[in-house]
């Protein structure tokens, strides 16, 4: 008993530290690529969306956990997306109420983070058999990982599209009498695709991984 | 004739201009993984247009034919993700039953489609783009599916060639995928002028 006991903060830690690099959702597992490339035009959207998918993910990992022994298995993810579902819609009314405007700029991928597999991965690979500490730490190491993946990459398509980060404008523009030249094609569907598929390169670089 | 019009207008705008997987960016995730062989993709491909016409149509007639007249918009995502999921699991059983060899062919793509974000996304961009009549919501559904095979369709025909290039070691596999995707979204946005 004491034995386990000690290790649990090592275990804890492990869990937390597993979501940001060894078991990044987007970088290393490929998991929830629609709204990583939809939303990362710009850093504040980008933000919001993972804030949205840190509080669903938190909610319905606990959901999950206290509910794991009542499972059955034909009827698991059909149980899982009704209660993704619900924190959806919670995450969506509270954005309309206080951002309505970040509501209208992410549209309809706020609902998308139903059927986001990272939520549904979680709640499979770990909320679903271990308990509730250790779903929540999941959670929220999943969560931050995904949503750091995020505003990198939405600051590398922010700065090369408008030459601003966080709407704070960092190189100064041609039409102004500075240098920096905008790159229209970095805010459209292309530059998502080639700065998402360099970055996952440069991953395999960082790890040595072969394939 | 304006309603053929109208028709025909929204089929080509959502296969083309609208195209799910280049400009919206939904159902990446069956698009990185089975994009490999092209008859994988080409039955991928069709189960999704099925389930997304099913689904698409059902949605709007639940949407605005209960919900709205209710009042009771705010478990709209609720009851779509049901109905996604009850109409995949109909089109199984239905399968398994009538056409057990089309069954075999499809495997786990068939319940896999129920977290494709294809379908679900195409249900709330009816919504979000207004539409009015039940017929122009089943043709966009139908042609969102035309939309999602071609372009898989397409990527697998490149990926099998690609297998023979020389690919840098760290851009192999999923990189190289999403590179190729990015140029290939660039030629679809030569589209967007065609529709006003």
């Amino acid at each position: 008993m004491s034995n386990s006991r000690q290790a649990k903060p090592a275990l804890y830690s492990q869990t937390l530290l597993a979501g940001l690099w060894r078991e990044n959702p987007t970088l290393r597992l490929l998991l929830g690529m629609c709204p990583t490339l939809a939303v990362t035009a710009a850093v504040k959207p980008a933000l919001t969306m993972g804030c949205c998918v840190i509080f669903v993910l938190v909610c319905s990992n606990i959901i999950v956990s206290l509910m794991r022994d009542l499972l059955k298995p034909h009827v698991r993810i059909l149980m899982f997306t009704l209660t993704i579902a619900t924190f959806v819609t919670i995450a969506d009314l509270i954005l309309k109420a206080f951002q309505p405007e970040m509501s209208e700029t992410l549209g309809p991928y706020v609902p998308l983070i139903i059927v986001n597999c990272i939520i549904i991965c979680r709640a499979e690979a770990c909320a679903s058999k271990n308990g509730l500490v250790i779903s929540i730490i999941d959670a929220v190491g999943m969560g931050v990982g995904f949503t750091l993946t995020l505003c990198v990459l939405a600051s590398i398509r922010e700065l090369l599209a408008t030459g601003a980060v966080f709407e704070i404008q960092v190189l100064p523009l041609a039409r102004d009498g500075g240098w920096f030249v905008q790159w229209a094609a970095m805010g459209m569907p292309v530059g998502a695709f080639i700065t998402l598929g360099l970055m996952l390169g440069l991953v395999n670089i960082v790890t040595g991984k072969k394939t | 004739m304006d309603t053929l019009n109208i028709l025909l207008m929204g089929f080509i705008s959502v296969v083309l201009i609208n195209n799910l997987v280049f400009t919206k960016f939904l159902g990446i995730c069956p698009y990185l993984g089975v994009s490999g062989r092209i008859d994988m993709a080409f039955g991928m491909g069709m189960a999704v247009t099925f389930v997304v016409t099913l689904s698409g149509t059902l949605t709007w007639m639940i949407d605005h034919w209960v919900l709205m007249k209710l009042g009771l918009e705010v478990t709209r995502y609720v009851c779509f993700i049901l109905v996604i999921a009850g109409a995949v699991q109909l089109v199984e059983m239905y399968m398994r039953k009538f056409f057990p060899s089309l069954y075999d062919s499809f495997g786990i793509f068939l319940p896999l489609i129920t977290t494709n974000c294809a379908i679900l996304g195409l249900c709330l961009f009816l919504t979000l783009w207004g539409i009015e009549s039940l017929l122009d919501a089943a043709v966009r559904s139908f042609g969102a599916g035309i939309g999602f095979t071609m372009a898989i369709c397409i990527m697998a025909g490149i990926r099998e060639n690609l297998n023979l290039a020389d690919v840098p070691a760290c851009l192999q596999g999923a990189p190289i995928t999403l590179i190729t995707a990015g140029l290939l979204s660039l030629a679809f946005m030569g589209f967007a002028g065609m529709i006003r």
